[in-house]
């Protein structure tokens, strides 16, 4: 277990000149010891990368990767002592399950007691101790899954537990257990975890803090309720939330603070007002959608769309009709160069 | 019950009439032969199974055989491991793979015939470097006089030829292993031994499957090469079984024994082809039920 503090840059193509050459642009970043984290980002924006920078897999082109203080940039992934699952199962197909969940312990030398006690024990947590003799390679996709992820979980001493979007291949249901026995063995085992998925979902219920990714630059790192109610980036509002937040130019609204361009507002705090409240602005709905727990009204004012979310037992307005809707309150963020400035 | 659609037999009469001129007629001229004395082309005999006794109780056949025997498996134990090492130690992208890929598949691209003239030149001691140097060292070399010598020499021209076809099968199969598997292996802590055990070797299984089908094959019918080089001596040290059955059809012309000889080839190519095929099968697949862990 170790905190791990990154200062670093990556191009993956020599002498890069412009923000695009960059995979990962140049950033600092801590993860506290005995950490759940998750990096959340589309597709293409550096988390693989960042992810492989921590494992060692990847050399920064440029900066320092620290376990605890101590300079480990230029170190292998088993000097560092990483444990990462890979997106796609990988399984040994000569071995059982067993061996399968034995190998990283047999490659270090650990007394065979001793393995047999832990794949023992990875096996019961996985429910897979019916099948310890079985061959990996006639297993199912999700199966295999489940023994990559035993294998990242197998040794007790690692530095950190890196997951790269583990449960893609994994069945729903069987996603929300995978994923609560993940929490579990953090509470347990106070590994640090670093968790990437382009699924917001799954990081704000698994991490306890958040890094959100666009573009080769991490935009914020916080708490599910930071990334909610205080996005400092646009990204990050449009990006957290069903659907993202509302972003309207701040000149539609008298008393934003100077130099705002942009207002945001979630959806969850957009209400329909009486004509002419403070804060409100009328705009014309276009649809509205009843998504089953709430409304989802959806209206234009001028060039700009709201998206509210409206109380299943509210009566919205009609599509058509001219509502008013609050936008500018306590939960309105302001942006200038799509940083938060207030 | 449903009316059989007679039509149908219309649309496989095409690929029947191509396996029929290509394989079956030409197959059932051999049986022909083998079953009949033809005294000349008018007089012929029905023997039954008579040449196929003769030819089974053939000593020089039976040395053929042995020795034929010997040098595929031969072939097989070298070629496989070098191709193997090749495919492993060939650089994996950029320009010098694809040099690397060239200079290795040009011994494939040499005829035959002229493979076995350029290790004939090639190991004359009066002018060929290899047998030259080796003669400069004291080794008394001459693949003509000595039946060691031509046995080796007709055996590392065929390594030298072949090799790099498994190894060139190997690079392939090697380049289709997805990365994630060496960065898990990395992970894992694998030593690099353990790579090659656990990921490299069973990912090949398939490749090797088809080098060794095709090296075993190729290797228990080879002629020309050693036809060209040594002619099948000294005495008969290097006559496999094509240039034996060869003398006898072409050069004593011996239809009937050639001819049940010619089947016998066939069903014994056929019969390793499947032992060798069903093996590794199963090398591959075993069920290690019973192995004790966890």
């Amino acid at each position: 277990m170790a905190r791990i503090d990154l200062d670093l840059a990556h191009a993956y193509r020599p002498n890069p000149q412009k923000d695009e050459d960059y995979a990962l642009l140049p950033l600092k970043m801590s993860f506290r010891d005995g950490g759940a984290y998750a990096l959340l980002g589309p597709s293409g924006c550096g988390k693989t990368t960042l992810l492989n920078i921590v494992s060692g897999l990847v050399m920064p082109s440029q900066g320092t990767v620290k376990f605890d203080g101590v300079d480990v940039t230029g170190k292998t992934p088993q000097q560092r002592n990483i444990a990462q699952v890979f997106q796609f199962p990988v399984i040994y197909d000569t071995m059982t399950v067993a061996e399968n969940l034995a190998f990283p312990l047999k490659n270090r030398g650990v007394a065979p007691e001793k393995i047999k006690q832990r794949v023992g024990a990875i096996a019961e947590m996985l429910e897979m101790s019916g099948q310890l003799n079985v061959r990996a390679a006639g297993l199912a996709a999700d199966a295999k899954q489940k023994i990559s992820l035993g294998r990242g979980l197998v040794r007790e001493d690692v530095s950190a537990v890196l997951f790269d979007e583990p449960l893609t291949v994994i069945d729903p249901h069987l996603k929300w257990q995978l994923r609560r026995k993940l929490k579990q063995i953090h509470h347990e085992l106070k590994l640090t975890l670093i968790y990437v998925t382009h699924d917001q979902v799954e990081a704000l219920t698994f991490a306890e803090e958040v890094v959100v990714m666009t573009r080769g630059r991490a935009v914020q790192i916080g708490s599910a309720d930071q990334l909610f109610e205080r996005p400092k980036h646009t990204f990050v509002g449009h990006f957290i939330g069903s659907p993202g937040m509302n972003f309207l130019p701040a000149s539609l609204m008298p008393g934003s603070p100077d130099g705002a361009t942009l207002l945001g507002i979630r959806p969850e705090y957009v209400k329909v007002t009486a004509a002419n409240t403070a804060g409100a602005l009328a705009a014309v709905v276009t649809q509205r959608q009843d998504v089953g727990t709430y409304w989802l009204v959806t209206a234009k004012a001028g060039d700009s769309v709201i998206r509210a979310r409206l109380s299943a037992d509210t009566t919205p307005p009609a599509v058509g009709e001219t509502a008013w809707f609050s936008v500018a309150g306590s939960h309105t963020c302001y942006y200038k160069n799509e940083e938060l400035v207030a | 019950m449903k009316p059989v659609n007679q039509k149908a037999w219309f649309l496989i009469l095409p690929v029947v009439l191509c396996v029929a001129f290509s394989a079956v007629l030409p197959l059932m001229t051999v049986v022909n032969y083998s079953v009949q004395d033809i005294i000349s082309p008018e007089r012929r005999v029905f023997v039954g199974t008579e040449w196929f006794k003769s030819v089974m109780r053939d000593d020089d056949l039976q040395g053929a055989l042995l020795r034929q025997i010997i040098f595929s498996l031969s072939v097989l134990l070298l070629e496989i491991p070098i191709g193997i090492g090749l495919a492993l130690s060939m650089p994996a992208t950029g320009w010098r793979s694809s040099a690397v890929l060239v200079l290795v598949a040009i011994s494939l691209l040499i005829p035959w015939n002229v493979v076995g003239t350029i290790w004939q030149i090639y190991g004359r001691t009066d002018i060929g470097l290899m047998g030259a140097a080796l003669a400069k060292l004291g080794i008394e070399y001459s693949y003509t006089g000595s039946a060691t010598h031509a046995w080796l020499t007709v055996l590392v021209m065929d390594v030298w030829h072949w090799t790099p076809l498994v190894a060139l099968l190997c690079f392939a199969g090697l380049r289709a292993i997805p990365d994630a598997y060496y960065q898990a292996a990395r992970i894992d802590g694998a030593s690099k031994f353990a790579v090659f055990r656990f990921i490299q070797l069973p990912k090949l299984r398939g490749v090797l499957m088809i080098a060794v089908l095709l090296r075993f094959m190729d290797s228990f019918m080879i002629y020309t090469e050693p036809f060209v080089l040594t002619g099948g001596g000294p005495g008969n040290a290097t006559t496999f079984l094509s240039q034996y059955l060869t003398q006898k059809a072409v050069g004593q012309f011996d239809l009937g024994p050639a001819a049940a000889f010619s089947l016998i080839y066939f069903l014994i190519i056929l019969l390793l082809c499947f032992i060798l095929y069903n093996w590794m099968q199963r090398v591959g697949t075993a069920s290690t039920e019973g192995a004790q862990h966890g």
